[in-house]
């Protein structure tokens, strides 16, 4: 133990006798920490992501949507983890739950919403050009993800409706073989599942999305219709 | 040395920008948003049908329990012959030409319908009960063909039993056991016992209701609510919910194929669908990529109405300038 603690302090501690305070050309090439500083310093620069000014071309109604999928994304997760906290049997048995499962529903209604209102209008606006492909790509998959975690919400709500759903939905998913592992008749499974591992997914690939917006800044609209 | 390929500073050259506050504008709209939800919460409420219970089945439709409950000791009914992942069974087994991902995954949530939905829960509650126990081991003793020959007897007499209360009269007939079994399992039901008798699995907790839920799709009973409901797979049921809510409305490419030729009368709809579900979304995602889809919204034009106002500006400059 101690002798793999000391190890690893060797490798990360490499000055010896201690030196000055300032950083040297020569450790700064060689550090893995600086490797990433500079990463995110030329790539991610703090004034791209949170900037002062726009393109007066961000004026227009189209990039609401998007603004308005994060606000309704933040009210799903702050109903969830209320949720959450009071565990699967309050929100069917106390009028508070009820609400709060409301709550949690038409947020996720909204999400929705204006997710597909966002897309349609990065299709319109071809959002992917001027090489952010990616955005457009990782956008996609933060819809399908959102999809199957909706699914597993709708499985876990222990009334009437998660029956049925949990009862039709596993043919679907058992003739693709995911079944052996997805077990969509298994609350435990698809709780754990919608509460924890596909949001962090989600929160991932939309923290993902933005910074790739930001990175390259809102894309121009096509010079093609002047 | 500039090593980004891409400069904000050369990209935007040229194109006139003003004072925009992003945090301000997320701000507002998660405040315009939560009043929107509080509102829609308030009046709209949410779903909330109770879920069906057995002991609710039981009570409400006791012959479609005792002929499903005769159905999983057969071994005829949907879940007893499913196949993977549940048994080896081929009756819900999916195949596409040599493309067979169901069989290939193998069986890994093991359900034995017999003994699951009827023998096991039986067994555990025949503690005290004698001719309950007699007869379960006046089944569990016969051959497998008189085992058969008794069911086959005992499904022909059950549509026109009557049943009342704890009573279910079966005319005669030569169904051995059965009847003494069927009884005490309808009894089970009833008292809601059965409930928990379906989760049993030797350890105290539990969370995994793959058999009692397969059990209950399994009669008409839960069927036939969902129905009235609205909820059939022939009437969008998959996107639907109970009441007048939007329920999975993005679901709605998905359950649309359902409705459609061939789908809709597909041995093996459920593959189909998935599979080109799969692949329209491999297509969404390589938009950018594909010709014809990336130029149709150049073709449409949509844009020169999002953007009206830039390409009104880039008018006037490029007229100021001639
Ligand atoms: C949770 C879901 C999503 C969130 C929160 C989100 C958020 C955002 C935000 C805030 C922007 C900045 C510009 C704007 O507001 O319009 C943006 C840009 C973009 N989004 Fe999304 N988005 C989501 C899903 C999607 C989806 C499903 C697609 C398309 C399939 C997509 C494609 C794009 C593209 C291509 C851009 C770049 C636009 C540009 O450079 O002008 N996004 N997204």
């Amino acid at each position: 133990m101690l002798a793999a603690a000391a190890a690893i302090k060797r490798a990360t501690l490499n000055a010896d006798p201690p030196t000055g305070s300032e950083e040297s050309d020569d450790e700064v090439g060689h550090s893995w920490t600086v490797f990433l500083r500079r990463l995110i310093q030329r790539e991610l620069p703090i004034e791209h992501m949170l900037p002062a000014r726009e393109p007066a071309y961000v004026g227009s109604w189209v990039y609401v949507f998007g603004v308005v999928t994060i606000a309704a994304l933040i009210l799903v997760i702050a109903s969830g983890m209320v949720l959450a906290f009071f565990g699967p049997q309050w929100w069917n048995v106390s009028p508070q739950g009820h609400f709060f499962n409301s709550l949690h529903f038409w947020s996720v209604q909204m999400f929705f919403v204006f997710m597909v209102l966002h897309l349609w209008g990065q299709y319109f606006a071809q959002g992917w050009r001027d090489g952010r492909a990616a955005t457009w790509m990782v956008g996609v998959v933060i819809f399908l993800a959102s999809v199957v975690t909706a699914f597993t919400g709708y499985i876990s709500q222990q009334n009437f409706d998660a029956q049925w759903i949990a009862v039709n939905a596993k043919d679907a998913v058992n003739v693709i073989g995911a079944g052996a592992f997805f077990n969509v008749l298994n609350f435990g499974q698809m709780y754990g599942l919608h509460i924890v591992l596909f949001p962090l997914l989600v929160v991932g690939l939309v923290a993902f999305h933005v910074v790739l917006v930001r990175r390259r800044g809102v894309v121009k609209p096509p010079e093609d219709a002047v | 040395m500039d090593r980004r390929k891409f400069d904000q500073g050369n990209y935007f050259r040229g194109i006139p920008t003003a004072p925009y506050d992003l945090i301000k504008e997320i701000s507002i709209a998660l405040v315009v948003m939560l009043v929107v939800v509080l509102a829609l919460a308030f009046v709209l409420s949410s779903p909330d049908v109770p879920p069906v219970t057995i002991q609710s089945w039981a009570h409400a439709a006791p012959l479609d329990f005792l002929e499903t409950a005769t159905t999983e000791l057969q071994g005829s009914s949907f879940t007893a012959d499913y196949g993977p992942p549940y048994n080896d069974g081929t009756g819900q087994v999916q195949t596409l030409g040599p493309l067979q991902p169901q069989v290939w995954a193998g069986i890994h949530q093991l359900v034995d319908a017999p003994q699951a939905d009827v023998i096991g829960p039986l067994q555990l509650a025949s503690v005290g009960r004698p001719a309950l126990r007699a007869a379960l081991s006046q089944y569990q003793q016969a051959s497998s063909s008189q085992q058969q020959s008794w069911l086959d007897a005992y499904a022909k007499l059950l549509p026109r039993a009557h049943v009342s209360g704890l009573q279910v009269t079966v005319g005669p007939g030569e169904d051995g056991p059965l009847n003494t079994m069927m009884v005490a399992l309808l009894a089970d039901a009833r008292s809601g016992a059965l409930d928990a008798l379906l989760m049993h699995s030797g350890r105290f907790y539990e969370t995994n209701y793959t058999q009692a839920l397969l059990f209950l799709g399994d009669g008409n009973y839960f069927a036939n609510l969902a129905s009235k409901l609205k909820l059939n797979g022939s009437q969008w049921g998959m996107m639907n919910e109970t009441g007048s809510y939007p329920g999975q409305s993005w679901l709605w490419l998905y359950t649309l194929w359902y409705q459609l030729p061939p789908f809709n009368s597909a041995g093996n709809a459920d593959l189909l669908v998935v599979l080109v579900m799969g692949l329209l979304s491999t297509l969404l995602i390589l938009v950018p990529f594909i010709p014809g889809l990336r130029d149709l919204p150049r073709w449409l034009g949509l844009h020169r109405l999002v953007w009206r106002e830039h390409y009104r500006f880039l008018n006037e400059r490029s007229r100021q300038r001639r």
